[in-house]
């Protein structure tokens, strides 16, 4: 009675904080300062069409690293503590069939999602999405393939040489941004070409496109991880 | 935003809560990863409302698709386990 009647206050203050910030909330007639900034300026000096791809992997991209490296340590993690003691168990039980419809759509499905994840991490400096809306989209596309079979296996070390290939690629091109350009991570290394072409925008596609297969091959290690752990 | 949009955009928000009480309140299990995912779904589109699209992809893939994709796979688990 006095753990619910705690948990009643809690809302009722969690609900009161978020009505004072409802009633306070003033929609801004104009862009901030910083806001502005990015506006204004990510067209001509970065060239890149989407500015918040701009800003994640140029203005702020150190902020992107350590996003990146939070990932990689948390696959890390998992990997290592899901694999204490799994290749002690043989395989016990035949798991029953997973049904004609998964089977034959996620034959057709699989390509068409990996697709799908390459094209919005490449296009990521021209259209919504990126790096890591696209690795997601491609791990989604590894995890349909465990549900159709539990029991397939990825290669671990094809993922592990995607992973730090991709990382070593990005920290590189970050160190080159000292040598070549304003600073580390600056993306204008390469020119910044034509505004809204495919190749534009300095280092930034290369950049995004490592990033998603990084994030990709993340995902994936920790779904291969969960997915050998009961049955291996 | 005009007013067919605002009430979509609160209508979107209705069920968002309205899915978010199956979830805490279902008895199957399968049903509140169902409605858990359809909350993200919800909340993706309403991210698009408002304007921002790079966020409205990661909530879809990720918190619509992939974790509840990752909820079943670990229920068939748990299950096969048991049986």
């Amino acid at each position: 009675m006095i753990r619910r009647f705690a948990v009643f206050l809690l809302l009722l203050a969690l609900g009161s904080i978020f009505v004072n910030l409802l009633m306070g909330y003033v929609p801004d007639s104009e862009l901030n300062l910083t806001a502005r900034y990015y506006a204004e300026h990510t067209a001509q000096d970065i060239g890149a069409a989407n500015i918040v791809t701009a800003i994640v992997i140029t203005y702020r991209g150190l902020d992107t690293l350590g996003e990146v490296t939070v990932l990689f340590l948390t696959a890390t993690i998992i990997g290592m503590v899901l694999s204490q003691g799994q290749k002690h168990r043989a395989l016990q039980r035949q798991l029953p069939p997973s049904g004609e419809l998964l089977t034959t759509g996620s034959r057709l499905l699989v390509p068409l999602i990996l697709l799908l994840g390459a094209y919005v991490f490449l296009n990521g400096h021209l259209t919504p999405g990126g790096g890591f809306q696209g690795g997601a989209i491609i791990a989604s596309a590894a995890l349909l393939l465990l549900l159709t079979d539990p029991l397939r296996r990825f290669s671990h070390r094809l993922i592990s040489v995607v992973e730090s290939v991709s990382g070593l690629v990005f920290v590189a091109s970050g160190v080159l941004g000292i040598l070549y350009a304003g600073g580390f991570l600056d993306s204008r290394i390469l020119s910044t070409g034509t505004f809204g072409a495919l190749f534009s925008a300095g280092v930034i596609p290369v950049i995004y496109s490592f990033v998603g297969l990084k994030v990709g091959a993340e995902f994936t290690s920790m779904l291969t991880n969960l997915a050998e752990t009961e049955q291996s | 935003m005009n007013t067919v949009m605002f009430a979509i955009s609160v209508l979107l928000a209705v069920a968002m809560i309205g899915a978010a009480f199956i979830t805490i309140l279902a008895k199957r299990p399968a049903t509140a990863m169902l409605a858990a995912g359809l909350v993200s779904l919800f909340a993706s589109v309403l991210f698009l409302f408002m304007a921002a699209p790079d966020v409205a992809m990661t909530e879809a893939a990720i918190g619509s698709g992939l974790t509840t994709f990752l909820f079943f796979f670990v229920l068939g688990r748990v299950r096969g386990g048991r049986s």
